[in-house]
């Protein structure tokens, strides 16, 4: 477990992250969404000690990151790729990591073989392709078998096989009960990976919620109907709260109707419809939608304005 | 809210494992893997040895008569720095002025090669305590460069003597102060270890450490002489760290440019100390 209290930093005049709360739950991989210079890792630097909170606490487990006396078998962590000496082999540079806290060899044989860096775990990390680098940084963060993982921008580099590779990894370490929070910018991403979201733009929180409820609250579903009938179908489904929009001659997109309703609505004046698709806003979209809002106003604000918008409709 | 409620945060699991607490010496094992996991450190270190015995041998063989000498023996202690003397010991440790780049530079590796890489938040993030980290890398290069380094001087002490018995020269391990000489040569060279390790961590920067280190050891005794009227200069001379590191490596009496051998030990030491305090402060104060 992660608890993130009123955290802040500031370079200068600039504020990288500002005034974050959050807390990440073992159990569930959460997702770390931002657009780039966000604050994802800045954050996640100040999680793990490595830069000093201008303002705010974060503590892991129950107590800030440098008090743990086993820190490795506490967080794991990818902070960015490549970070290893690019002089020394991946199997020397895990060696030296696990004697830190008495880790046995015999850990960093495992991890090298879980991430498939058998081939060239002798080389110099320096001739390491991005993907390579990658999964020796998976190994690293692996290698305490820790409680909790932080993992930043992890699919970065990996091909197709590889992001699947970690996306089952880190639902199976989650399913194990541990804390995982990952970053990425790749929404599309998260969408399959984390079940809870934590986004942030501009250094402020902007949602905290489950990955479902994320996507439900900031899209507007719509459903598209291509028929050759449209300018009948039109006048059976105008309505108060209801948006027709026309695409082309024989596509229209209904909002404020559900599917059922208009197949049903259709069925009874016999209209032939081509299509009727239901159209959900990718995860994508929801988060563009969301990023906008914090531009225009304060995240807490636009937050807020979506969640009484709901509990009045 | 459809998220999982919350649990308790679970137990430490890791009691199978057994102890897996960092501590100094842990950090100090780490250290050592890291320092020998590089092809760097082991050429710069037979560097360092090679740079001490051989040119022991060069100048062993020049001032002798063997081969064609750089400096006019007539004028006795005409040439060199401060202290220079034509004893057996001094001859003998000619190669120390070379090998301290040699060893300066692979303790600013040391930690500046942690930034340049991006291993430093590998590191830290495995002791974030920070403090372990500087300790053991001053304490591993230490133990590595002292150990290398006596075996260095004393063997160029004493394959230079049959060179310089030639021109009746030599001296003998068993003269007056010629042991502590060459145990203070070695120190000398792994406080410049220690030296750049301390600047490496306050300079995160390789190029910048080693420019700074070689200007405070090389360049700034010279300097003093042109910045400040003479009597400053003559009076602080002897307390640069070049100079204090060539009183604790001069047998028998020091010349009057030089500390004597106690006081050179304790304001050497004194740089390092300082030093070493200073990137202690940066280290665990600044973001990694």
């Amino acid at each position: 477990m992660i608890e993130v209290r009123g955290l802040s930093k500031h370079y200068g005049d600039k504020v990288a992250v500002d005034d974050v709360s959050f807390t990440v739950r073992p159990g569930v991989v959460t997702g770390f969404l931002g657009p780039n210079g966000a604050g994802k890792s800045t954050t996640m630097r100040m999680i793990v000690g490595l830069d000093r909170p201008s303002a705010g606490t974060v503590s892991v487990n129950g107590r800030p990151f440098r008090d743990h006396p086993a820190p490795l078998a506490e967080v794991g962590s990818l902070l960015e790729a490549k970070a290893v000496h690019t002089g020394r082999s991946a199997y020397s540079h895990l060696l030296a990591m696990a004697a830190t806290t008495g880790i046995p060899r015999r850990r960093v044989d495992e991890v090298i073989d879980l991430v498939g860096l058998h081939e060239v775990a002798r080389k110099r990390a320096g001739g390491f392709s991005l993907g390579m680098g990658q999964r020796l940084g998976i190994a690293s963060a692996l290698l305490g078998d820790p409680q909790t993982l932080l993992l930043d921008e992890p699919v970065n580099g990996l091909d197709p096989d590889g992001v699947l590779w970690i996306r089952n990894l880190l639902k199976s370490l989650a399913a194990e009960g541990r804390t995982v929070f990952v970053s990425s910018h790749l929404m599309s991403e998260m969408a399959l990976t984390a079940e809870h979201l934590i986004v942030i733009g501009r250094g402020r929180l902007i949602a905290d919620s489950s990955t479902a409820e994320f996507i439900d609250r900031a899209s507007h579903k719509s459903v598209r109907v291509r028929s050759p009938e449209l300018s009948r179908l039109r006048g059976l489904l105008a309505g108060p709260d209801v948006t027709l929009t026309s695409h082309g001659d024989d596509t229209l997109h209904v909002t404020g109707l559900s599917s059922d309703e208009i197949g049903q609505r259709a069925g009874a004046e016999r209209i032939t419809l081509h299509e009727l698709a239901p159209q959900q806003a990718s995860l994508e979209e929801a988060f563009m939608e969301l990023t906008q809002d914090a531009v225009e106003y304060h995240a807490t604000t636009a937050t807020t304005t979506v969640e009484t918008q709901k509990a009045a409709s | 809210m459809s998220t999982t409620t919350q649990t308790t945060p679970s137990a430490p699991r890791h009691a199978s494992r057994g102890d897996v607490r960092v501590n100094q010496w842990r950090v100090v094992v780490s250290e050592w893997i890291k320092l020998r996991s590089l092809r760097s450190t082991l050429y710069l270190l037979l560097g360092a040895a090679a740079a001490v015995i051989g040119f022991a041998l060069l100048a062993s063989a020049a001032v002798s008569g063997q081969i064609e000498g750089p400096r006019d023996r007539e004028q006795g202690a005409g040439g060199g720095g401060p202290g220079f003397a034509f004893d057996p010991t001094s001859i003998s440790l000619s190669g120390v002025m070379l090998a301290q780049m040699i060893i300066g530079v692979l303790g600013v590796l040391v930690m500046s090669g942690e930034y340049s890489t991006g291993m430093i938040r590998s590191s830290l993030s495995a002791v974030p305590k920070r403090l372990p980290v500087l300790w053991a890398k001053a304490l591993v290069l230490s133990g590595v460069t002292l150990v290398l380094m006596l075996l260095a001087v004393f063997i160029a002490f004493l394959a230079s003597q049959p060179i310089l018995a030639g021109a009746d020269m030599d001296g003998a391990l068993t003269d007056e102060g010629v042991v502590t000489a060459l145990i203070g040569a070695a120190f000398y060279l792994t406080g410049v270890g220690v030296l750049g390790i301390a600047l490496g961590a306050l300079l995160r920067n390789t190029a910048g450490a080693i420019t700074t280190l070689f200007a405070a050891l090389l360049v700034a005794p010279g300097l003093l002489g042109l910045v400040l009227p003479t009597d400053w200069a003559e009076s602080m001379s002897p307390y640069m760290p070049s100079n204090a590191g060539q009183a604790i490596m001069s047998a028998g009496d020091n010349s009057p440019g030089l500390l004597d051998t106690a006081a050179g030990l304790a304001v050497f030491s004194g740089y390092i100390i300082v030093l070493l305090a200073a990137a202690a402060f940066a280290l665990t104060r600044r973001d990694a």
